[in-house]
């Protein structure tokens, strides 16, 4: 994973403590449309200021509890409270939200500063209040000198700004973003993550973002759902989800994993050790959740957590006994600049990756095409996945 | 025949017309040969004397000689007295007046039922649209004229709607609808109707729908939004209805003649009188060249919004 937190570590973890309410609760909800089934008994609790990511891949749901969050759907079972209001049978524009749409939504007849104004406008806000907090905003978006333009006249990194700055002169306290940095080129995205968190610390409004990318994702949220085919398949920090994905399905969308299937041999305490004919040695894992023996299990282990080296590894591995480490050949190796990937081919013909920091600065390669390799692991770096 | 396209292709791609300059150029020549040379034509003709004659209009140009001189003189006589009568009298103005008043009502009612059905057709499911879109342009596959005699049964006294209205016990005789402005209008609303809802859904269909969530999420009510959002956003398909409607409405001839009563004087029919009652040809061309007028106007604004439209690049 290229991405790193943005987030500072903050002491806010507000699901952790029992004592605090949340600001939007789902509770099974489900929403079908005709037979397909797009949201299935979701339930989620998002607190007050948090950055929460709803991340899934196309058809997985997410735009749709979304849109129902917006109003702009009615679940078909299950509630929706905002700040412990039911929100059923409430319109959209009546609802304490506001939401920054994929497309941008701007109005195209409307000047920038029009388009800002709206909302404001729908409230009778008085109209020297009005021009006061949409000069305010298009300064915190960096936009004063483009009041009078219309949207087609700016760039696709302006929109976004202005579709920014129309969501938030309301103040709401919470903020719907529907892929709000989809429509971006690389370099953009990046540095509107940042100011996309800054704005959400200062103002202190509770955002809850949909994106397909799961990069995005872990930068910016305190927390993320990761959904499929309608279901919260785990909700965590993205340390959780990383680190310790609860289903293969986790594991495999966030970042890029080695799976080995294996069956439990025993279970010793808080650790567990799998015989794997596909990795060719047997695993041992710490931190794991015990498993019976016997059972059939995958264990995942991050690229960047595997060693490699042309030597035999002395005293029998970091597992002991000739665990956590097996052999193979370097059959691929591809030259990221920061890091480098190796795909090595074990001899039970299991293909495993391998990334590896560049440290030296050489032109040569220590390992190249072709070379065997011992990789190892340490018995922190896997997973133990029981499905 | 081959070599003479074969000839004229090499011919062409010489001087570098061939290809994109051809489908512009034939167009345009299309264009010159019957539409500005007759309309040239007509120009003229309003210009010249009405004379017992044929063609019964005198020639704007003579070549007159001087016997007894030797020489000769070009003589160009311009008789500006047929657009002085357009103005001084005033069957002319009120006829132009009517045809203004019946064609922009015909617009307006165009509009109000025009809009609610474009309107109602763009939100519909999508596989609906084609079918219900096909209902609206499916009177033209019958005659013109067919669906105008239709209406007069409809229209006149013991006819449906009469005997509908008095089935129902609302009149206690006939009613007798047909030979006046109101079969008219109701006849030309019916005509021109498809013309406005073809380019109000075209509009209304392109609109991207979430505009009106994106207004509805800032606190914007439905009604509201459709006033802020749809209404301005479905203007160029407006005025391009409307214009549809409006132009071919002041000139209309044959509806007012089959629908309208003795006091339905358009210009259409002023004009059909000057030209083959009358046989005043030059009163007849300078009614038309005033016509034209009259509606260039209109057109020039659609033109002036069209190309503000492209500069907006939407």
């Amino acid at each position: 994973m290229a991405g790193q937190p943005i987030r500072k570590p903050t002491r806010l973890e507000p699901w952790q403590d029992a004592g605090q309410t949340p600001y939007v609760r789902i509770e099974k909800v489900t929403k079908t449309f005709g037979d397909f089934v797009a949201v299935d008994e979701v339930s989620l609790s998002i607190y007050r200021n948090e950055f929460f990511a709803l991340l899934g891949g196309s058809g997985s749901g997410k735009t749709t509890l979304l849109r129902m969050l917006a109003g702009f759907e009615q679940p078909t079972e299950g509630k929706i409270y905002i700040d412990g209001v039911d929100m059923a049978g409430i319109p959209p524009y009546e609802r304490p939200v506001n939401m920054m749409f994929q497309s941008y939504a701007l109005f195209p007849h409307m000047t920038v500063e029009q388009n800002v104004a709206f909302g404001l406008r729908q409230d009778g806000v008085a109209k020297a209040e009005i021009r006061d907090r949409v000069a305010e905003m298009l300064g915190m978006v960096q936009l004063s000198a483009f009041g009078k333009r219309r949207p087609h006249q700016l760039s696709g990194g302006q929109r976004q700004r202005v579709a920014l700055a129309r969501s938030l002169v309301k103040r709401p306290k919470l903020l719907l973003l529907d892929e709000p940095l989809g429509a971006l080129d690389k370099k953009l995205r990046e540095r509107t993550q940042f100011e996309l968190v800054n704005i959400q610390e200062k103002l202190g409004v509770t955002f809850i973002v949909v994106t397909h990318d799961q990069e995005e994702a872990m930068t910016m949220s305190s927390r993320i759902a990761v959904m499929n085919h309608g279901v919260i398949a785990q909700v965590g920090t993205p340390t959780e989800i990383y680190e310790y994905p609860h289903n293969r399905f986790v594991a495999e969308f966030i970042g890029s994993i080695n799976m080995f299937d294996g069956r439990v041999v025993s279970t010793e305490g808080d650790q567990v050790l799998v015989a794997s004919e596909e990795a060719g040695c047997e695993l041992l894992i710490a931190h794991a959740t015990p498993a019976p023996a016997g059972s059939p299990v995958s264990v995942a282990i991050r690229p960047e957590k595997i060693a490699l080296s042309k030597e035999p590894v002395a005293g029998g591995g970091p597992g002991g006994e000739g665990r956590n480490q097996t052999t193979g050949i370097v059959r691929e190796i591809a030259y990221l600049g920061d890091v480098s990937i190796y795909l090595v081919e074990l001899p039970t013909g299991k293909t495993v990756r391998v990334t590896a920091p560049n440290v030296t600065r050489r032109t040569e390669m220590p390992i190249t095409w072709e070379d065997e390799v011992t990789l190892t692991w340490r018995p922190f770096a896997g997973v133990v996945l029981t499905q | 025949m081959n070599a003479v396209v074969s000839a004229l292709v090499s011919g062409l791609s010489r001087i570098g017309l061939w290809g994109r300059g051809v489908v512009v150029a034939i167009p345009y020549l299309w264009l010159l040969l019957f539409f500005m040379v007759p309309f040239l034509i007509v120009f003229g003709i309003s210009f010249s004397e009405s004379i017992i004659a044929q063609p019964p209009y005198s020639s704007l140009v003579d070549w007159l000689k001087d016997e007894d001189a030797g020489t000769s003189k070009l003589q160009i006589l311009l008789n500006i007295s047929n657009y002085f009568r357009l103005g001084g009298d005033d069957l002319y103005i009120l006829a132009y007046l009517n045809s203004l008043r019946i064609a922009a009502v015909t617009t307006l009612l165009c509009l109000a039922i025009g809009y609610p059905m474009a309107y109602a057709i763009a939100k519909a499911d999508p596989a609906r649209r084609g079918p219900l879109m096909m209902l609206v342009i499916l009177p033209f596959w019958t005659s013109f004229l067919i669906r105008i005699y239709a209406w007069i049964g409809i229209l006149k006294g013991n006819g449906v709607i009469s005997n509908l209205l008095e089935w129902v016990g609302l009149t206690s005789g006939p009613v007798e609808i047909l030979y006046s402005d109101w079969a008219v209008y109701i006849g030309m609303t019916y005509c021109y109707l498809p013309f406005m809802v073809l380019p109000l859904y075209s509009t209304l269909e392109k609109m991207d729908p979430s505009l009106l969530e994106a207004a509805a999420d800032l606190g914007s009510r439905p009604f509201k939004s459709f006033l802020s959002i749809t209404l301005p956003l479905s203007l160029p398909g407006i005025i391009a209805g409307s214009l549809l409607v409006f132009i071919p409405a002041v000139g209309e001839f044959v509806t007012p003649e089959l629908l309208g009563g003795p006091d339905t004087l358009m210009i259409g029919r002023v004009l059909w009188n000057e030209f083959f009652s009358n046989r005043d040809w030059p009163v007849a061309s300078a009614v038309a060249i005033a016509l034209l007028l009259v509606l260039v106007i209109p057109i020039m604004i659609f033109q002036h919004v069209q190309g503000k439209q492209a500069e907006a690049g939407r």
